[in-house]
């Protein structure tokens, strides 16, 4: 295979390898949340704003893989 | 397919290329400008309806602030409500026919990004004083400092890149669902593209809060402001 074909293969494991990651990820920290929630309502409003905060973080490393797949493709510094 | 990452230039003035999405973003800035001139021009003690909307918004974003830094709102309130109304338009102009969303490009991220980083150095050293702003650099211990410089950097990489990647990805997507379906599938795609863009605003302009927050209370400096 030619390097564009590899670059091509390479971002596609780039974007669902590094999704499945942030998924869990951001599936537990939601469900603390809702956990959070659920035993003291007062506290809603910080638990949300944090959660937003922290979800933010986490959706950071899925962004990366997207970058990097996104480089692969159309700014790969190995094709002329 | 064209790159999204480069953008072809519309025209040019002199030797400057001029693109769509930086007359897009000059649009929105003197759109939000004006209104902001013009709502504010003639303020009363009994407010009327217009101005009655702009003081929700304004007292939201307070609000907002007040909750996540424990101070008072009043000098950041310019920054970050600016950046929120700003991104929050600049996301969803997306809906109108031939317009891009300009924080779909790597510069206008970048910029935004950049100001955030600037802002925090400004406010840090408003609050503590250089010295007392440069002190947290070092706490607890100056091995770290490597630590805190590379944390300054890479954070304000990913509030480029979040923006960036959600916005332009889900251009993408939505680019790839016209040219499967018709008419009817993408519109929900789009509906749901007003979310993300809310959300993203919304979380570009709390992470600012939160870094601006952290940069006023820096731990190990000396509060000027609690002295007095």
């Amino acid at each position: 295979m030619t390097v564009q074909e590899w670059s091509i293969v390479g971002a596609v494991v780039a974007v669902c390898f590094g999704a499945i990651g942030p998924a869990f990820a951001e599936g537990r920290a939601i469900a603390s949340a809702m956990d959070a929630v659920a035993r003291q309502p007062e506290a809603g409003g910080t638990i949300s704003r944090t959660l937003f905060v922290g979800l933010a973080m986490i959706e950071a490393i899925a962004i990366y893989c997207l970058v990097i797949a996104l480089v692969l493709l159309f700014a790969n510094p190995f094709v002329h | 397919m064209s790159s999204p990452l480069a953008e072809s230039p519309l025209f040019t003035i002199g030797a400057v290329p001029v693109a769509g999405s930086v007359l897009t973003s000059f649009a929105i800035t003197a759109a939000l400008g004006l209104a902001s001139f013009l709502l504010t021009r003639r303020l009363s003690v009994a407010p009327g309806r217009a101005q009655s909307a702009l003081e929700l918004v304004v007292s939201t974003i307070d609000g907002e602030i007040r909750d996540v830094m424990q101070r008072d709102p009043s000098p950041y309130t310019p920054l970050v409500g600016t950046l929120f109304l700003y991104l929050l338009v600049a996301n969803s102009i997306e809906v109108v026919p031939l317009l891009h969303s300009p924080t779909a490009r790597l510069e206008t991220t970048m910029a935004l990004a950049l100001l955030v980083f600037f802002s925090v150095f400004f406010y840090g050293v408003r609050a503590n004083g250089l010295r007392g702003y440069m002190r947290h650099f070092v706490q607890p211990s100056p091995l770290l400092a490597p630590i805190h410089v590379l944390s300054e950097l890479t954070r304000t990489f990913a509030l480029m890149m979040r923006l960036l990647g959600n916005v332009m990805s889900h251009g993408l997507v939505l680019a790839i669902i016209v040219s499967l379906a018709g008419l009817l599938v993408p519109i929900p795609i789009m509906a749901f593209g007003l979310f993300v863009g809310l959300v993203q605003a919304y979380i570009f302009a709390m992470l600012a809060t939160v870094y601006v927050g952290a940069a006023v209370e820096a731990e190990g400096a000396s509060p000027r402001e609690s002295v007095k």
